[in-house]
C-alpha cells in the first residue's frame, strides 16, 4: 500500500493533489463529474474585499501547449463567498480547503483574511500576490520584496491559521521574495502564479485578449516552475505548494523532487475535467515504477 | 455534461468554408437545442466549442467554419477517427417558451443551431419562420434543409445574390412573428434585439477556456447577474441582455 499523505503545516493531506485557484471555482461543477473528496484539497477561486466582474472578453487565447487567460479575480466577494459559496461547496466536499484572497492594497488582504479565517474549513490561507491580470495590485505586491512582506505580516496579524504566499514568477529574483516572506512570518510559499504573456491574432493584427496581456499557464511553463521551485526549496524552510503545468502522475513526483510538499493542477483542469482524479488513480503505479514507498520522502529529494 | 469518445461518420464540406461532421457517441447529455460540445483537438491545448445543429439517440450533427488552425485541422479528418468530446455544455434554446408563430434566425455560422431548435418548435406543433441571413450566394447552405422540416425559409444576403437583398432584419420587416430565436456574429443579434420589441432568446459566442463553467473565461453581465457563456449561456433571453459591454463594467 503506497502512503500519498502529504503534510502542510501540520495539516495532513490523503495526497498532494490540489487544483489550482481560478480552474476549479468552489469545487461544485466538478462534484458533478466525480467525488471530489478524493482529492487532497482544492484551492477556492480568488477572493477579494469586494465582487469583481474582472476584465472585459475575450479573457482566453491558446498558446502552444498552453493557454492564456485575463480573467481578472471575478468573483463574488468575501461576504457572498461565506454566505452563499462556501455552503454550496460543503455539500459536496467534506475536507478542508485551501482559501486564495486576493486584493489591491494591504488592508485588502488583511480584511479578506480576517473576514475568511473564522470558517472552519479552511486548513490554510494562500496569499495571491501575484495575480498578472489586475492593475494597481495584486502582481504588485510580488514583484518586491518589501511589500511581499507587507502583505505577509498584515495577514499573519489576523489569523491563527497558516498562511502560504502565492508567488509570480514575473520577478528577476523569486529566492529574494520567498525569502522576504518566510522572515515576515509566512507557513508556507505557493508558487508559481502564470508566466505574463501574448497572443496576436493574425486576421484583426491585435492582441487576442482584451486586457491585451494574460496570465500564461499549462505543461508549457513546467520547466520554469520546477526550476523556481527547485531555487526556492534551497533558500527557505517552509514547505512549498507547487504547481505550474502539472498535468500528469509523473509530474506531480518531478515537482515534488525539486522540492514540493504538495502540487497544484490547473489548467489541465479546463482541458480534462478528470485530470485530478486521473493523476491520483495514477500516482500508486507511478510510485512503484519508481520504487517511492512514501511520497512525503521525495520532497526536495533531487537536491 | 458527458465526457466520451465519438467517432467520425461523415465530415463534408458544404461550402468552401463550412464543414458539415456527423459524430455516434452517447447523446444523452444533450437536453435542449442550442447546446455545445467541446472537441479535443491532437496539438490543440484548449478544446473547440461547436454548437450542435442536430441529434438523436446516437449520432450528434455539427456544423463548423474553418476560421484557424483547430477548423482546420477537423476539416481534414477522416472517418472513423474518433474524438475525445464533452458533450452537453451549455443552457440551449427553450422550445417550450416560445409562442405559435416563432420566427428562428441564424447568421453564418450561426445557422446550425437554429436547425434543432426549428425542428423543435415544428415537433411542438408551431408555425416556424425562418430567416437565414449570408453575404453572398455562395456561401448559403441548409436551406433545403429547413424547407424539408417545414419551415417557410426566408433567405437574405448582403449583396443581394439571392433572396432579400441586405440583412436579416430586412426579412424580419416582413414577415409575422411571436417571438425569436436567434444565433449568429454579435452585430445581427443587437440589430435583432434592437428591431423588435417582441421577446426573444438569443446565443451568444464568446472565447472558453474550459466550456463547462470552471474558468470565469466567458463571463458576461446580464440584469440578473453575472453570467457564464458557456454555463448559464450560450442563450440568454432578451430583457436579460446588458449590450454594452464596457459601460456595463
Amino acid at each position: 500500500m503506497k502512503d500519498l499523505k502529504v503534510n502542510l503545516s501540520g495539516w495532513e493531506l490523503d495526497n498532494p493533489i490540489i487544483p489550482a485557484s481560478g480552474t476549479y471555482g468552489f469545487g461544485y461543477e466538478f462534484a458533478d463529474l466525480y467525488d471530489i473528496n478524493i482529492l487532497g484539497s482544492f484551492s477556492f477561486k480568488g477572493t477579494t474585499k469586494e465582487p469583481r466582474f474582472g476584465n472585459p472578453t475575450p479573457r482566453i487565447a491558446e498558446c502552444y501547449s498552453g493557454m492564456i487567460n485575463s480573467v481578472g479575480l471575478q468573483n463574488p466577494g468575501v461576504e457572498k463567498v461565506i454566505a452563499e459559496e462556501l455552503p454550496k461547496m460543503r455539500k459536496v466536499f467534506n475536507k478542508k480547503v485551501v482559501a486564495n484572497v486576493s486584493g489591491f492594497s494591504v488592508d485588502d488582504y488583511s480584511y479578506t483574511v480576517e473576514k475568511l479565517s473564522g470558517e472552519e474549513d479552511i486548513g490554510i490561507f494562500e496569499v495571491n500576490i501575484s495575480c498578472p491580470n489586475v492593475h494597481n495590485g495584486g502582481m504588485a505586491f510580488g514583484t518586491s520584496p518589501e511589500n511581499a512582506a507587507l502583505v505577509t505580516k498584515a495577514c499573519k496579524a489576523v489569523t491563527d491559521k497558516p498562511v502560504y504566499i502565492k508567488l509570480s514568477p514575473n520577478v528577476t529574483d523569486i529566492v529574494a521574495i520567498a525569502k522576504a516572506c518566510e522572515e515576515s512570518g509566512a507557513d508556507g510559499i505557493s508558487m508559481i502564479n502564470t508566466l505574463l504573456g501574448m497572443r496576436i491574432d493574425l486576421r484583426s493584427k491585435k492582441p487576442v485578449v482584451a486586457n491585451k496581456m494574460g496570465g500564461f499557464s499549462g505543461p508549457a511553463i513546467f520547466p520554469v516552475a520546477l526550476r523556481m521551485i527547485y531555487q526556492v526549496y534551497e533558500a527557505v524552510n517552509i514547505p512549498i505548494i507547487g504547481m505550474g503545468g502539472v498535468s500528469t502522475a509523473e509530474d506531480v513526483i518531478e515537482m515534488m523532487l525539486a522540492g514540493a510538499s504538495a502540487v497544484q493542477v490547473g489548467a489541465a483542469n479546463l482541458t480534462n475535467p478528470y485530470v485530478c482524479r486521473d493523476i491520483i488513480e495514477e500516482l500508486p503505479r507511478v510510485m512503484e515504477k519508481y520504487k517511492i514507498e512514501k511520497l512525503s520522502d521525495i520532497i526536495g529529494g533531487a537536491h | 455534461m458527458k465526457q466520451g469518445i465519438y467517432k467520425i461518420l461523415e465530415n463534408k464540406s458544404l461550402t468552401s468554408d463550412i464543414y458539415l461532421m456527423r459524430l455516434s457517441g452517447d447523446t444523452s447529455s444533450l437536453t435542449r437545442p442550442g447546446q455545445f460540445i467541446n472537441i479535443a483537438l491532437e496539438g490543440m491545448f484548449l478544446r473547440r466549442p461547436i454548437s450542435v445543429c442536430d441529434y438523436n439517440e446516437k449520432e450528434i450533427t455539427i456544423i463548423y467554419k474553418v476560421v484557424g488552425k483547430g477548423t482546420e485541422a477537423m476539416s481534414k479528418m477522416t472517418i472513423g477517427k474518433e474524438l475525445d468530446v464533452l458533450c452537453g455544455l451549455g443552457n440551449g434554446f427553450d422550445p417550450d417558451k416560445c409562442g405559435n408563430n416563432p420566427v428562428v434566425v441564424g447568421g453564418g455560422v450561426g445557422v446550425p443551431p437554429m436547425y434543432g431548435v426549428a425542428k423543435a418548435l415544428i415537433s411542438r406543433g408551431k408555425k416556424v419562420t425562418a430567416i437565414l441571413g449570408f453575404n453572398t450566394a455562395k456561401e448559403i447552405f441548409y436551406k433545403e434543409e429547413f424547407e424539408a422540416l417545414g419551415c417557410d425559409v426566408k433567405i437574405t444576403t448582403v449583396d443581394g445574390s439571392v433572396g432579400i437583398k441586405g440583412f436579416v432584419t430586412n426579412a424580419l420587416a416582413e414577415t409575422e412573428y411571436t417571438d425569436y430565436c436567434a444565433c449568429g456574429p454579435e452585430p445581427m443579434l443587437k440589430a435583432l434585439y434592437n428591431a423588435t420589441d417582441k421577446p426573444g432568446q438569443l446565443s451568444f459566442e464568446e472565447r472558453m477556456g474550459c466550456g463547462f463553467g470552471a474558468c470565469m473565461g466567458c463571463s458576461c453581465k446580464t440584469i440578473y447577474g453575472n453570467k457564464r457563456i458557456c454555463k448559464e449561456g450560450p442563450v440568454l433571453v432578451s430583457e436579460e441582455i446588458l449590450w454594452d459591454k464596457e459601460a456595463s463594467k
